[in-house]
């Protein structure tokens, strides 16, 4: 928001650009979680923009942005998060952008020293670099700690109203926020990636670990973000939801996984990733019920529903927490 | 004029956007838009980037379990 407010002061048109890689942290949970649903849901992109009086184009790039997450350059974070290819690929996307749409350069919101991997000293020349964009990049907010680009030097845009903010405090930009009468942002601390958040990489970890593959469609990514995964063998795993909202959201993909539900007890939808044997069927059944209201009673009926509707009802003891290893647990 | 479906089933916020955004890309002014969704943030999202893309919306709703907004195409 500061960003664009400082070249909307210089009279420049601004339009925003935000991509949706999947992983976006951006109201998902809380559209999917009942108890979430008291707050707020709104997008904080859509939200920033209308704050601002611009246009948003919000560009879907799930598919290419893959290849980021297979392979990255410079590598992982501290968990599965690509954070410098990952600028590097959105900045060159932004230009592919600017040039379809007739704009002249492109700015970004960063601050030199913010950020451990993509806002570094020495890593934003890299990002200008590898995406190609060179000079045509402008950080208005710490454009005097940098080389002029092209705009200051074209005189389109005045070097003197940029600032030189630096460093991970963030005083500055919020007194900046004060000043142009902003009262309400977006919490200025990142983790808007599920790929910065360590239990989700494990869980994608898992996902490739037992497809032997990296490859992934966005249904895998989303339940990601949704209920309990625990994996008993490599070959199949469950995905139990951990309330209503999530028992909702795992309704939708019935027809895509078979599922257990519980009859006798109030509890929760699981879905069933895998092939299981009948032995394997029983013991799904039991974590289950583990975590149905029975799970203290001697028995629990289930269904168990494939993807074409066909259900078989089972009877069985809950399985004891003691007898869940932590280790299925993802 | 014509009067479009968009089926936003089981998508999450932004998708129901971006599909609107990319559906409305190939209507003309005047045409509308029914976006029927299971996310109720759509509710927010579709009106408010209608909003900043000067088009209008002509209704919101929620029906058991679909959130249905309907947007009329506007010069841009």
């Amino acid at each position: 928001m500061l960003a664009v407010r400082v070249m909307q002061e210089q009279g420049i048109h601004v339009e925003g650009i935000n991509f949706f890689t999947g992983f976006c942290v951006e109201g998902h949970t809380h559209a999917i979680r009942k108890k979430d649903q008291k707050k707020p849901k709104r997008n904080n992109a859509l939200w920033c923009a209308e704050q601002l009086g611009i246009k948003l184009h919000i560009i879907d790039i799930i598919d290419e942005y893959k290849q980021v997450v297979f392979n990255p350059k410079h590598g992982y974070g501290a968990n599965l998060n690509p954070c410098l290819d990952c600028k590097v690929f959105m900045v060159k996307k932004a230009k592919e952008w600017m040039q379809e749409h007739d704009f002249d350069f492109v700015i970004s919101g960063e601050v030199v020293g913010q950020r451990p991997m993509s806002q570094r000293k020495d890593t934003m020349p890299v990002v200008q670099r590898e995406s190609g964009i060179d000079d045509l990049l402008l950080r208005p907010l710490s454009g005097k700690n940098l080389p002029p680009t092209l705009p200051e030097r074209e005189g389109w845009i005045s070097r003197d109203g940029l600032y030189d903010f630096s460093g991970r405090s963030r005083k500055p930009q919020m007194a900046l926020a004060k000043q142009f009468g902003f009262e309400d942002y977006a919490q200025p601390a990142g983790g808007c990636c599920f790929l910065t958040d360590a239990q989700y990489s494990v869980k994608l970890a898992d996902l490739w670990n037992s497809r032997g593959s990296k490859e992934y469609e966005l249904d895998d990514i989303m339940l990601l973000k949704v209920g309990r995964h625990i994996r008993p063998a490599k070959h199949f795993k469950l995905i139990v939801a951990r309330e209503e909202g999530e028992s909702n959201f795992l309704k939708g993909y019935k027809k895509q996984y078979p599922h257990m539900r519980c009859t006798s007890h109030g509890g929760p939808l699981t879905l069933i990733d895998g092939e299981l044997s009948e032995d394997e069927l029983q013991q799904a059944a039991r974590i289950v019920a583990r975590y149905s209201q029975g799970k203290n009673t001697p028995q629990v009926e289930l269904e168990y529903v494939t993807t074409t509707g066909e259900v078989t009802p089972m009877s069985v003891e809950p399985m004891p927490p003691a007898e869940i290893p932590r280790e299925w647990v993802l | 004029m014509s009067r479009e479906r968009l089926d936003c089933h089981r998508l999450l916020c932004p998708m129901p956007v971006i599909k609107t955004q990319d559906r409305i890309a190939t209507m003309q002014p005047g045409d509308e838009l029914e976006v029927v969704c299971t996310d109720p943030g759509a509710l927010n999202d579709i009106p408010a980037w209608s909003r900043i893309n000067g088009h209008q919306v002509l209704e919101s709703t929620t029906r058991d379990d679909e959130y249905i907004v309907v947007v009329r195409v506007c010069e841009e």
